[in-house]
């Protein structure tokens, strides 16, 4: 196999190759780091390469199979992770100028499980800034290219990660999702994304944007690979409190079941206005499919939901401003040259050493929680978020999941959003409801625009129906291939 | 310098903070110990770097609600830990992990003795939060020592029942002692472990409070007891003077005694609290609960109770006697050994209380065994020793080392001289040698027979037993 053939594989291929000895870990490797090479330079998702851990990992990896030791499957498998996750020894930036020199001392729990699995860490991948945007044109350091139209944003913000996964530059990639930012950019990049259930997989490590509401999850070729990867990060944490104490889910088992009457809802609020064509299209044709597969289509009302995105941006950025107030200067992280006392040494360095959109966020955090505005912006929007769990509840009383879009639009235009932050926000929509309810999301492609650019879908399920979500995928997923 | 007074009420609530002695901090598993060299007992957590997340330890729980269940309060079942958002170079994660409307223990209250007599002192809340880092200042720079960052505290705030200064040091000794019985902390006032904040204002009988300033971390009951005398004076100037009390934060300096502006209330910071969203809530359930409880040992208030009655003790001394559970313990060990527990108990307030370092306040082990100080109390009050040579003797055996007292009394031949004959012969020589002072006594000078005594405890290296020889004396004197 040469190099264009073994990063084309998908996770299980080319696991079922490392596993078979038809290729080793270096070549996969290899292989991989030359896509890079060829590739990024014009799709510049990583912001670091790894090349020299990643060769010496893969090495070792080779090693540990030839002894005949029994390997995960995600053994000697290449994997790009998202720069807002903490890497011992490697510069973690979350793409912001306040970290541009920050060294983790210490692995996030999801990093230590692959290490543990042996997978091989190409590098880190570009995002928006601390994970606050939809494009990844929020870096501090680079502008990401969507593979399938270099002219078009990735989505973000976990754009580096979705860029990485659809150019071949790694098997897979780690993503974190606090409003979309695993689905958003799955679908803008014709990949799969999943943010799972709030809980599921540790958020040690991962640096906080918003507490309540990230959480780390894989971004894939197809859903049977997503499923892989969630096998090997998820579970309990005991250094996270939220992490949930239960047993693992069968991620990956269940695929392959058919999925004859499962009742799958329609809510109508996610097909009014702001849908763009080529989306809802999408969507109907998917729906359609299902039926056809044997599943049942419910339409259903969730009145709630038009109140879900002011609830998330006054939740996010509450949380937001108090997460970013350690970055200050005085510890690590950037300072500015310029300051006479404490006073001007915060002001400063946090003024020069966050973005635009960063700033805007805590801006809006801190007066959401100023004495006074306590009770009508933060207290009022956990009222919503109960109104919008309880809506939830209401539907997966009767339905097994929801059909939903991921984003307004296909991938817009590079620089076509930037002036406008609130057109930003509403493209969020369809994505922020599942955040703050906690639950599961699966971002999958669904066809094509007529200009080409990938559509994707959403499936919703309650709490811990990642199987679900994972066999209703497979079962589109497959159905679609031609075989 | 007598106390400053004036027709001016002072009302003064306070803020404790206390360190809990768990052997590892509240939301990681470095040590607690104190003074380890800087930065050495700290983590990614404790230090607040990126993507760190705080698990909170459950002693620290455990021990918050035994100092409520210790001071009367209703336990919440249900409670929820807080962000305190502010700005400051000790504190590495920009916010401290507190607790804001829903505190572990509420509506509780401690009481306490005055020289007015008793006094209930109430006790609105406690909650746990942890400690924050330490600024070193040296030469030019300044360098942050996060050993301390995360460090377990609980903050027990009064309802503003206090009157004065001697009310405020009788709360804090009563808070502390009760504290240390439940074991969760060494309340070690100058190692920072247990630290005050006074809140204080003055007003008129009968009229609404005044407006208060706040005193923060004083660490010593002098510097306590300094602070509010001239805090209290202060404003009552202030407002004799015409002027008003502005509502602000003071700083105590201790080489002055006075207090100092820090911050106006205008200045100060809006901590925007939010429930920590990286931290489950506070679940206490009811087993826990009595098992919690059944685990705090008898209060100083339960024993306070048993001093009075049993050995009939004042409130006054058995409230000091109690003030840690080594003193009150080491009370009753001895009280086991001898039939005269008020004279022990004397022993132990005057003389003990002296010769530990600081009145009481330093809980230092005693270096006489309190067997040994039975027989010496015994051998006192049966009249085999005086008490001053008691007072030598205890002196002797803390300073030079512990032994038996009877021996040691045995082999300096310090038995008290209580032979009539003998001491009559040593009273007429001293008589003899002294006509002035009988003289002096028939003019009036009732004073003058003092001397006579002296002499005769002189002559006898202190041995003679005073009350005869003073016996003695007034007979040959009025004869004479």
């Amino acid at each position: 196999m040469n190099a264009k053939e073994i990063t084309s594989l998908s996770l299980r291929q080319l696991s079922d190759c490392l596993r078979s000895g038809e290729l080793t870990a270096v070549q996969a490797a290899e292989a991989y780091l030359a896509s890079i090479r060829e590739n990024d330079p014009s799709i510049r998702a990583y912001l670091s390469i790894l090349e020299e851990k990643a060769m010496g990992q893969a090495a070792e990896t080779d090693r540990r199979r030839a002894r005949g030791e029994t390997l995960s499957p995600l053994a000697g498998v290449p994997v790009g992770i998202k720069d807002n996750i903490c890497t011992k020894g490697v510069t973690t930036t979350c793409a912001s100028r306040m970290l541009e020199q920050f060294i983790p001392p210490y692995n996030a729990h999801v990093i230590e499980k692959l290490e543990e699995a042996g997978a091989v860490t190409l590098g880190k991948l570009n995002m928006d800034e601390f994970a606050m945007g939809s494009s990844t044109e929020n870096s501090f350091f680079q502008i990401t290219h969507n593979p399938r139209d270099p002219s078009r944003v990735p989505g973000g913000s976990s754009g580096g990660s979705a860029a990485a996964v659809a150019a071949n530059e790694a098997a897979f990639a780690l993503g974190s999702d606090t409003g979309g930012s695993i689905r958003q950019p799955a679908a803008f990049c014709g990949v799969v994304g999943m943010k799972p259930t709030y809980g599921t997989v540790s958020r040690y490590g991962l640096i906080a944007f918003a507490s309540s509401l990230d959480q780390i999850g894989p971004l894939t070729r197809d859903v049977a690979d997503s499923a892989m990867v969630m096998d090997c990060i998820a579970g309990h944490d005991s250094r996270d409190s939220t992490s949930i104490r239960m047993d693992k889910l069968p991620y990956a088992s269940q695929l392959g079941q058919d999925i004859r009457g499962i009742k799958i809802a329609l809510p109508e609020e996610f097909f009014g206005e702001g849908l763009s064509e080529d989306v809802r299209k999408g969507i109907q044709l998917a729906a359609r499919r299902f039926q056809d597969l044997g599943a049942e289509i419910v339409r259903v009302s969730m009145p709630a939901l038009t109140h879900a995105l002011p609830a998330y941006y006054i939740i996010s950025s509450a949380e937001a401003s108090s997460n970013l107030a350690r970055f200050d200067g005085i510890r690590y992280g950037y300072r500015s040259p310029d300051y006479e006392d404490i006073s001007s040494l915060y002001k400063n360095s946090r003024s020069e050493g966050f973005g635009e959109e960063v700033k805007r966020r805590i801006m809006l955090g801190t007066f959401a929680l100023s004495s006074g505005y306590y009770d009508a912006y933060y207290k009022k929007a956990l009222q919503v978020r109960t109104l919008i769990t309880r809506d939830y509840s209401r539907i997966f009383a009767a339905c097994d999941c929801i059909l939903s879009p991921v984003a307004p639009t296909t991938a817009y235009k590079i620089g076509e959003k930037t002036a406008n932050p609130l057109e930003m926000y509403l493209g969020d929509i369809y994505t922020v409801p599942v955040n703050i309810a906690g639950l599961p999301g699966l971002s999958m492609p669904c066809g094509a625009a007529a200009d080409g650019l990938p559509v994707g879908m959403q499936l919703i399920g309650p709490a811990f129906s990642e199987p679900l979500l994972y066999r209703v995928g497979y079962a589109y997923e497959t159905d679609c291939q031609p075989s | 310098m007598p106390a400053f007074t004036s027709e001016y009420e002072m009302v003064i609530g306070l803020e404790v903070h206390v360190e809990l002695k768990t052997k590892t901090k509240i939301f990681c598993s470095c040590p607690t110990d104190f003074g380890a060299e800087p930065n050495t007992h700290v983590c990614p957590v404790c230090m607040g770097l990126p993507g760190s997340l705080p698990v909170l330890n459950r002693k620290v729980v455990e021990y918050a609600v035994k100092a409520g269940l210790a001071t009367g309060c209703t336990i919440a079942r249900y409670s929820k830990q807080d962000r305190k958002n502010y700005f400051y170079p000790d504190l590495p994660k920009a916010y401290q992990i507190s607790q804001y409307d829903l505190p572990l223990c509420e509506h509780g209250h401690l009481d306490i003795e005055t020289s007015a007599g008793p006094k209930r002192i109430g006790i609105t809340r406690i909650h746990i939060e942890e400690d924050a880092g330490k600024l070193v200042h040296d030469g030019g720079g300044t360098y942050i020592d996060c050993n301390r960052c995360g460090v377990p505290l609980i903050e027990i705030v009064s309802e503003p029942d206090i009157r004065s200064a001697e009310e405020a040091v009788a709360y804090l000794q009563k808070l502390r002692a009760t504290i240390l019985y439940t074991g969760i902390s060494d309340c070690r006032m100058q190692e920072g472990s247990l630290r005050c904040d006074v809140n204080l204002s003055v007003h008129k009988p009968g009229e609404p409070f005044g407006t208060r300033t706040e005193m923060k971390n004083l660490n010593s009951f002098q510097f306590i007891q300094k602070a509010i005398e001239y805090e209290y004076r202060r404003q009552v100037e202030a407002l004799e003077a015409g002027e008003t009390v502005v509502q602000e934060t003071r700083r105590f300096d201790e080489k002055t005694g006075k207090t100092f502006s820090m911050r106006r209330k205008e200045d100060a910071d809006d901590y925007r609290y939010f429930p920590d969203p990286d931290l489950a809530p506070i679940e206490v359930g009811e087993e826990q609960l009595s098992g919690w409880e059944a685990s705090i040992p008898a209060l100083p208030d339960a024993r306070k109770a048993r001093y009075v009655q049993d050995f009939g003790l004042s409130a006054y001394d058995a409230e000091k006697l109690t003030a840690s559970p080594e003193i009150a313990d080491y009370f009753e060990a001895a009280c086991a050994l001898t039939a005269y527990p008020r004279q022990a108990a004397n022993l132990i307030l005057t003389e003990v209380f002296r010769l530990m370092a600081s009145g009481g306040d330093d809980l230092r082990e005693i270096p006489v065994s309190p067997a040994h100080l039975a027989r010496l109390v015994t051998m006192a009050a049966d009249g085999q020793i005086n008490s001053s040579t008691g007072k030598k003797v205890l002196d002797e055996l803390w300073k030079n080392g512990d032994r038996d007292p009877v021996a040691y009394v045995r082999e300096h031949d310090l038995m008290q001289l209580s032979d009539p004959v003998l001491l009559e012969r040593l009273v007429d020589e001293a008589i003899a040698r002294n006509p002035k002072a009988i003289a002096d006594f028939k003019k009036g000078k009732t004073n003058a027979l003092k001397s006579l005594v002296g002499q005769v405890m002189g002559k006898t290296g202190g041995r003679a037993n005073p009350v005869i020889v003073q016996q003695l004396v007034d007979q040959k004197a009025a004869r004479s």
